[in-house]
């Protein structure tokens, strides 16, 4: 019988320790740079005219419309957001090939809002051991007061977090004024409280438990590793045999790790990278840091715990050295899938045109008889007005003699003087009519015009003036 | 746990520990293939627990079994019919807005603002689909002795307060206001001989351009005396009569000799009902705008 197996496991607390060099710097400046980015986009203001949001990063649900700076996305072009999750795919693929899971260790928001938290930790609460201790230890004033404030700066973060996500779909200065009234519609309170909780769960307690057991990311990365991967490696050869090692003896028949540790404590996912690469590295390089501060100190040379590739380490294990190699097959296809997409999305950008004509012709009825004889059909044309300022156009057809047009909306309207608000779409019932013999559907097209520019669409239809077949 | 358990723990030999991972397996053996027992977080179990106690919570709040009677009901009271109404209300509230203005509002006002026009566009059409669509068809392309009410000929008139007259009192309908008019049988009643009627028929069909281009001076003097009078001198309708054009393309009971031959021999009289008192006047108003704006429309 198997009734001992253990089916669960505990989570064991991490208590990481602060470490100080490179790759700390990198990871503190990776921080800064993206909480930057992510907590002062929604400020940044863009001058669209008085027609406009003057938001410069701004979802605007309600109107469904997206700006990013000088791009705006209507619905229909939602292929850029496929393109730009396809760009960032492979992306990921490209530098997880090249250089590991660097988007792990420094770039992830799981990971960048947990050194955060563990920044507030150790302020309020002391380095690994004074966590620890007081965690362990029994309950006092002291340590009440501790944790509280450490809770509560952790919900106060989380709660900044949550309300920069929804200043993305809001008008920020408008949108932060009314919070600080009392006047915040119910959908944006229960996305604050939400996502303040989410925050403050993911990255005060779930941590390293996202990475190991939630993201997809990290078991699938591994399919992208090869030999000439850069990953987070222990370099056995010189490192084994460890042992503690007394100032002044010697270093001969022993390797250079003297077993002091430094390696786990630091570490935010709680391994100990001398076993070898594992799953849970996100490759952040602090234990690189660590090893290399401790090499310093007993006069060795820096590197046990380096970036480096399989090949390398062992290349150097038989006293060769081999380059880093950038150019792979998969490289060389991640790079050209890239440049292809980009490229794709660049001319898709460039050709993306203000003015949209869209026609449907009518189903029900499909043509109609008229007492002069002639035949008229209908259609629902749509204009896409998409300049941030109101707009006349002037609607053509050709494919038909003798034809003519008529629109019927609110007011009398002609066909050379449809009106549409900026920024939004115009929609008009269009009848053609024309004396023709009946026959099977003729080709036609409808060209619009901007009244004020040269801008135009043409859009094919056909008439009808014959039932079936 | 039982001794026995700690018996098993203590004796090596029952512990199945992979080599190369130096993890320990859960003993299943699939043709040397093991599975390693990597336990999951406890967390997870945690979620698990939360999950079935909310399920329970949910059963006991909302209508969750079924039984003999239908299904438990919750105790919160929750159906969908409730919220189905309160979303109907919802939308009602929003009409109101329009109502109103669409009620006070002049034709010539609700005509030139795009909110009221696309208000009652939108209610027009799905007035008719409900009420209009069994006889003139979804489309309001009617059929034969239902008038297509897209196109230009209309019988009792085409502006939007004629077709409002129309759909309020109906035709040939059952009360005093009613559109009502009546064409005699000449045939069936013996006012006309079949040849005079023949004659007729050609001379109609001669108007409206078919191929018929003698002129048929018999013909002409039989509708001068017979049929001018409703349908006018030249033939072109009155809308006071509801008599037809006759001399354009439209014709509401087919245009073949033989079918002209029946009306004139039978005499037509389609009737369509009374509307003002099944449907209130806002509705009315909203469908006369839409079926005026179908493009036909005088």
């Amino acid at each position: 019988m198997t009734q001992d197996i253990k089916l669960f496991e505990a989570q064991e607390r991490i208590y990481p320790k602060r470490v100080w060099g490179k790759y700390r710097k990198l990871k503190w400046l990776a921080m800064i740079v993206t909480l930057g980015i992510y907590y002062l986009t929604p400020f940044l203001r863009w001058n669209r005219g008085p027609n406009a949001p003057d938001q410069a990063v701004f979802i605007d649900l309600s109107n469904a419309k997206a700006y990013w700076f000088w791009i705006e996305i209507w619905p229909q072009e939602v292929y850029i957001i496929t393109g730009i999750l396809i760009l960032s795919a492979i992306a990921l693929f490209f530098v997880t090939s090249l250089f590991g899971r660097v988007w792990c260790g420094y770039f992830c928001p799981q990971t960048v809002w947990t050194d955060l938290f563990v920044w507030v930790e150790r302020i309020i609460q002391g380095d690994r051991n004074a966590r620890k201790k007081l965690r362990e230890g029994k309950w006092s004033f002291d340590k009440l007061k501790k944790l509280a404030i450490t809770h509560f700066i952790w919900l106060v973060i989380g709660w900044c977090t949550a309300g920069s996500f929804v200043l993305y779909f809001n008008d920020a200065p408008t949108l932060v004024r009314s919070f600080f009234e009392f006047d915040v519609s119910p959908t944006v309170m229960w996305f604050i409280v939400g996502l303040t909780f989410s925050t403050y769960i993911m990255a005060g307690f779930a941590r390293e438990q996202v990475c190991t057991y939630m993201c997809p990311y990290a078991r699938f990365q591994s399919a992208m590793f090869d030999a000439d991967t850069l990953i987070i490696g222990y370099d056995e050869h010189r490192g084994e045999k460890r042992g503690k090692h007394k100032k002044g003896t010697s270093w001969e028949g022993r390797g250079a790790c003297v077993d002091c540790k430094l390696c786990v404590q630091v570490c935010p996912m709680g391994i100990d990278i001398r076993e070898g690469l594992q799953m849970e590295c996100i490759a952040c390089g602090l234990c690189v840091d660590a090893c290399n501060n401790i090499m310093d100190k007993v006069g060795q040379p820096r590197g046990l715990i380096r970036y480096d590739t399989v090949n390398r380490m062992e290349a150097e294990k038989h006293g060769k050295s081999e380059k880093f190699r950038f150019l792979q097959p998969r490289t060389i296809y991640y790079s050209s899938t890239l440049i292809a997409v980009g490229l794709v999305m660049l001319v898709s950008l460039i050709k993306r045109t203000v003015l949209e004509l869209h026609v449907l012709h009518d189903r029900n009825p499909l043509f109609v008889q008229l007492s002069s004889g002639e035949i008229r059909n209908g259609y629902i044309i749509k204009i896409l007005n998409k300049t941030h300022e109101h707009r006349t156009y002037t609607l053509a057809m050709d494919g038909l003699e003798n034809a003519h047009i008529m629109v019927k909306s609110a007011g009398q309207i002609a066909s050379d003087n449809l009106y549409v608000m900026a920024d939004s779409i115009g929609m008009y019932h269009v009848f053609v009519s024309a004396e023709v013999d009946p026959a099977n559907p003729r080709d036609i097209v409808f060209t619009l015009k901007d009244n004020d520019s040269n801008l135009q669409d043409t859009y094919d239809a056909s008439f009808i003036s014959k039932r079936g077949k | 746990m039982t001794n026995d358990n700690n018996e098993n723990k203590d004796s090596k030999s029952n512990k199945d520990i992979d080599e190369f991972t130096g993890i320990e397996t859960t003993g299943h053996d699939w043709d040397g293939i093991k599975e390693l027992n990597n336990p999951a977080p406890r967390w997870w179990l945690w979620v698990f627990y939360v999950c079935v106690i909310w399920s329970v919570w949910y059963w006991v709040i909302y209508p969750a079994w079924p039984i003999l009677s239908g299904n438990t009901k919750g105790t919160s009271g929750y159906t969908q019919f409730k919220e189905l109404a309160a979303s109907q209300s919802e939308i009602v509230a929003r009409q109101q807005v329009y109502l109103d203005r669409f009620e006070n509002g002049s034709l010539n006002e609700i005509m030139n603002d795009p909110e009221l026009y696309a208000f009652a566009m939108a209610g027009g059409k799905s007035m008719f689909k409900d009420n209009c669509a069994t006889c003139h068809g979804t489309g309001a392309s009617g059929s034969e002795g239902y008038p297509n009410l897209n196109d230009d000929d209309w019988l009792w008139g085409g502006r939007i307060s004629d077709i409002q007259q129309t759909i309020s009192y109906g035709i040939r309908a059952d009360n005093d206001d009613t559109r009502i008019s009546q064409m005699p049988a000449f045939g069936k009643e013996g006012y006309l001989k079949s040849e005079e009627i023949e004659a007729v028929v050609d001379y109609v069909l001669s108007l409206s351009g078919s191929d018929i281009t003698s002129t048929n001076e018999h013909g002409k003097t039989i509708f001068a005396q017979q049929c001018s009078a409703c349908h006018g001198e030249n033939a072109k309708g009155l809308q006071e009569f509801g008599a037809p054009n006759l001399t354009d393309k439209i014709w509401l009971y087919g245009g073949d000799r033989e079918d002209i031959f029946n009306t004139v021999y039978n005499s037509r009289a389609g009737m369509m009902p009374a509307w003002k008192d099944r449907l209130d006047e806002n509705t009315i108003k909203q469908l006369s705008i839409y079926l005026h704006q179908l493009g036909g429309g005088e």
